[in-house]
């Protein structure tokens, strides 16, 4: 069997070559994203231990901030570190739509049936 | 990257002869695996979740279970949770940049890069090892109450405070009283509680020279030894009442006395295993931190393996001679993948 890895073919990643001054800008994106995400497990860390505590926000505020800042890192690290966002808008839906959707369903689960284990135990404790 | 590619019409696109994504055969089977690789972490993290939700007040808070650095007394919230996350994200970049070495056909920098990821790997996976150690061993000790009572507790600005405990609650002992504890019950001493006091006689050693401190107990055997008692209300989980934060209240002398002397029989627990933990009431609490941190850490085990091989691949001049480091690419999306899950389980097991 023909190994298509091996084939060097224009439309293919095989190639995806650049040179030495392209290899500048994408480092120099890559270190940002690097920061960014950093900062944003820093903020997190302080948020979760910090503003908890004095009560800046609400525990629900800061919940639903987590999240987003989690998703937020996520995306950095699926579009970026794993070139998705580089790659055809087919590959990007086949991978991100599933995903979508998933989340959503996690969040509704989450709160749906958790609340219902929640009565259960507090109807038959 | 894609998007080098010539524009072809949609049902040329899908007609074969050509990857229709853009891809290679090997790049796109990987995409394929991380996506069902995921609903894997998914469907753990939705059961964490439900049951999490579901007992709302009673589950542990994050910060305050994981607060201790190795070898530093004291608290520390999520300070090494932070520490290994970053770790993570580190060794994520660096392998990053080994793809953007390899697309520039760049040997010395692959194998620069993928040499650091690895050890990142391996730094990670060492800092869950300690992780696991201190979670399963513990920081005290806990007990359920037999009997409901009253104690007179103090609160972190040393005010006095009066607290109703109901039959069945779960009080903590502070770190040191509970490693004393546990380890005059391991080595079968007698235990006395008076005076606000726990008491160690150590009982004759004949037989334990296993443990090689004969001598240690020769010299301390007939000496009891005190320790003061200190009970810990509100250890893990958080309590509010009247807007006034209830946690970690400390209870000393003579009402630690009492309390230690209303301990439901069966009920103190050392640290976490997969039938109790001092943690939470719920065990599924100590369960799902041993099976998602766990199915995790394997993940990062296989991503250090695979990276090694491509190091050594990489070292030999596999890829140069194949003519494009696209492996590299592919472990890459492995490995960032194990990254993304972190970031998930983080915000979901530490933080909320």
């Amino acid at each position: 069997m023909e190994r298509d890895d091996l084939i060097v073919n224009d439309s293919y990643s095989l190639n995806a070559r650049h040179g030495e001054e392209e290899g500048k800008k994408i480092r120099k994106k890559l270190y940002m994203v690097t920061a960014i995400l950093t900062i944003l497990t820093v903020f997190e860390i302080f948020m979760g231990v910090y503003f908890k505590r004095n009560g800046t926000f609400t525990w629900e505020t800061i919940k639903l901030l987590f999240i987003v800042l989690t998703l937020v890192k996520a995306a950095y690290i699926v579009l970026i570190f794993m070139h998705l966002g580089d790659e055809r808008k087919n590959l990007k839906y086949v991978v991100l739509l599933p995903y979508a959707l998933f989340i959503l369903y996690l969040i509704f689960i989450g709160l749906y049936e958790g609340l219902s284990v929640q009565h259960l135990n507090n109807t038959f404790r | 990257m894609a998007g080098q590619a010539q524009a072809v019409s949609k049902d040329q696109l899908w007609s074969g002869g050509q990857s229709p994504f853009g891809i290679s055969y090997g790049k796109m089977m990987m995409w394929y695996f991380l996506v069902s690789d995921a609903l894997t972490f998914g469907g753990l993290l939705t059961a964490y979740g439900v049951i999490r939700h579901g007992s709302a007040d009673l589950w542990p808070v994050g910060e305050q279970v994981f607060e201790s650095l190795p070898g530093l007394h004291g608290s520390y919230p999520l300070i090494y949770v932070a520490l290994m996350t970053f770790i993570l994200i580190i060794s994520s970049v660096t392998m990053v940049l080994a793809v953007e070495a390899g697309h520039r056909m760049d040997k010395k920098g692959v194998i620069k890069w993928m040499g650091y990821t690895v050890i990142g790997g391996l730094f990670f996976l060492g800092s869950q090892v300690w992780e696991w150690s201190h979670f399963i061993h513990g920081s005290g000790g806990g007990f359920q109450l037999s009997a409901p009572m009253t104690v007179a507790a103090t609160d972190d600005h040393n005010q006095p405070i009066a607290m109703e405990l109901t039959g069945g609650s779960w009080v903590h002992m502070t770190s040191d009283l509970g490693h004393a504890y546990e380890h005059a019950m391991e080595h079968g001493d007698h235990i006395e509680i008076s005076n606000g006091k726990l008491i160690v006689t150590p009982a004759a050693h004949g037989d334990h020279d296993a443990h090689g401190h004969d001598a240690h107990a020769e010299a301390h055997a007939a000496v009891p030894q005190e320790y003061p008692l200190e009970i810990v209300l509100n250890k893990y989980t958080l309590e509010h009442k009247d807007g006034k934060d209830l946690r970690k209240l400390t209870v000393t002398g003579e009402e630690a006395e009492k309390i230690m002397k209303n301990m439901a029989s069966n009920t103190l627990v050392f640290g976490a295993n997969l039938s109790k933990n001092e943690y939470a009431v719920q065990q599924q609490y100590a369960n799902f931190f041993f099976f998602i941190t766990g199915f995790h850490g394997f993940h990062v085990l296989q991503g250090v393996i695979i990276n090694l091989i491509i190091f050594i691949m990489a070292m030999r001049g596999v890829f140069e001679r194949r003519g494009h480091y696209e492996m590299v690419e592919k472990v890459g999306l492995f490995w960032h993948f194990v990254d993304l899950v972190w970031v998930f389980v983080f915000t979901f097991f530490y933080l909320v």
